[in-house]
């Protein structure tokens, strides 16, 4: 039997996801990283981006993470994201309807709330990207 | 003698406000059952984050105190007072209890000389703070989790709370909010949020709940992270989520402490008004059945004297 690691991904609101995995690879601040079981303990901060999670060799699960942190331990790996969506599930509707939604405040922003929305357009701008990228695949 | 008139109409506002609140305690108890999955939701996030800190206090190179969010600024001239409230009254001692506790540090404060700030979340405890402090009160957050709490309500707040502390418009943050223990009893609690204080609590409930093989493991791995990047980079990044997690979390108490209040209220109400309605049908009948005596005896001494 291939060997598991526990994984686990936490939305401040609710625990997402908690399985066992053969490899997640992860959007590290400084770069992607694997986590097979066994790896050394690590915490890292991530990034936007998509983590994947592969069962034998395949894909099994891909989530839209907005940014957070990860921990890493031999048995274990937990990731704290800000905001987490599942790619399998999204719609693209509901995405463009966010970016649209976003560019408003963003346009409409004060100069101290620039920066705010500007993040939060990023992040909605970023979740579109990679839906029009797993969709191609 | 009263009005049998008078009684009647009493008797029927009574039942009246006694269907208003039986429904209203209807109303709470599903809101509280809400809210407690809500707050249950929420749990493991703020678990793995003091876990997550907690290594990284261990991995904090000798010497160094980390940024000002855990270390403070070194002295506590100005303090910040985050007084949680609901919007609503009509929840029984809720909203007043906390007032009654921001009030006693507030005035502490004040008599030891230090300046005091105050931000209100929810209306109520604006409304009865602003009597004795209007000039203390910055600002009130108001309809926070109107519809449903999410975490970007907590967030707002704290970085409201993180500008000002980056404009050293403070040194030292509390909040105040309602542990919900159960839909009878919630504990005003006083948190310290900046400089950042890992409760005692969440520690020994940490390490109770791992086995000793895991506790030996996790001891073991502690000292060997890797951090990318470095502690320090990572602490200021995780220190204000921490932040915006505290708040969410007291948040989440608080609207469940809301409910259970208003449900035990209302609930209280329900039985008064009950109560009411018996006294005063019994006086009701009595006064009926003076009546009709009074009638017969006119009657029968009417006759007799012919």
């Amino acid at each position: 039997m291939t060997k598991t690691a526990e994984f686990e991904l936490v939305a401040p609101e609710e625990l997402l996801l908690s399985e066992l995995v053969e490899l997640v690879v992860v959007p590290g601040a400084e770069g992607d990283f694997g986590v097979l079981p066994g790896h050394s303990p690590l915490i890292s901060t991530l990034r936007t981006g998509v983590i994947t999670v592969y069962e034998k060799n395949e894909v099994k699960k891909r989530l839209f993470v907005s940014g957070g942190f990860v921990e890493v331990t031999p048995e274990r790996c937990t990731v704290l994201a800000d905001e987490a969506v599942s790619i399998e599930t999204a719609d693209r509707r509901d995405v463009e309807n966010r970016v649209r939604a976003s560019q408003e405040v963003f346009d409409a922003a004060r100069e101290d709330e620039k920066d705010d929305a500007a993040e939060a357009l990023r992040i909605s701008k970023a979740l579109l990207a990679v839906l029009d990228t797993a969709g191609q695949a | 003698m009263p009005n049998l008139k008078d009684l009647r109409v009493r008797i029927d506002s009574v039942k009246s406000t006694q269907k208003i609140t039986s429904a209203m305690k209807m109303v709470a108890a599903a809101k509280l059952r809400r809210a407690q999955e809500q707050a249950e939701a929420a749990r493991p996030f703020s678990e793995r984050m003091d876990r997550m800190l907690s290594s990284l206090y261990d991995g904090l190179p000798a010497g160094t105190s980390g940024p000002e969010l855990l270390a403070g600024k070194g002295k506590d001239d100005i303090h910040l007072i985050v007084v949680m409230t609901s919007d609503r009254g009509l929840c029984g001692g809720f909203n007043s209890s906390i007032v009654r506790g921001a009030l006693k540090i507030i005035n502490r404060l004040l008599d030891d000389g230090k300046e005091v700030k105050i931000l209100c979340i929810g209306r109520k405890g604006r409304d009865i703070l602003r009597r004795d402090f209007r000039s203390l009160i910055l600002d009130t957050f108001e309809d926070v989790g109107r519809k449903a709490l999410s975490f970007v309500d907590a967030t707002m707040v704290s970085d409201r709370i993180l500008r000002m502390f980056a404009n050293g418009e403070f040194d030292v943050c509390t909040m105040i909010y309602n542990r919900f223990q159960s839909a009878m009893t919630q504990i005003v609690t006083p948190q310290q949020l900046i400089p950042f204080q890992a409760s005692p609590k969440t520690h020994s409930n940490a390490a109770e709940d791992l086995d000793s093989s895991e506790v030996e493991a996790a001891g073991a791995g502690k000292a060997v992270y890797d951090f990318e990047p470095d502690e320090q980079a990572i602490l200021e990044d995780l220190l204000p989520r921490n932040l915006s997690i505290q708040l969410f979390r007291a948040l989440l108490e608080n609207a469940a402490s809301e409910q259970g209040a208003r449900m035990t209220a209302m609930d209280n109400a329900t039985r008064n008004a009950g109560e009411m309605i018996d006294d005063l049908t019994v006086t009701y009948n009595r006064t009926r059945q003076a009546f009709i005596t009074k009638e017969l005896i006119e009657i029968i001494s009417g006759a007799e004297a012919l």
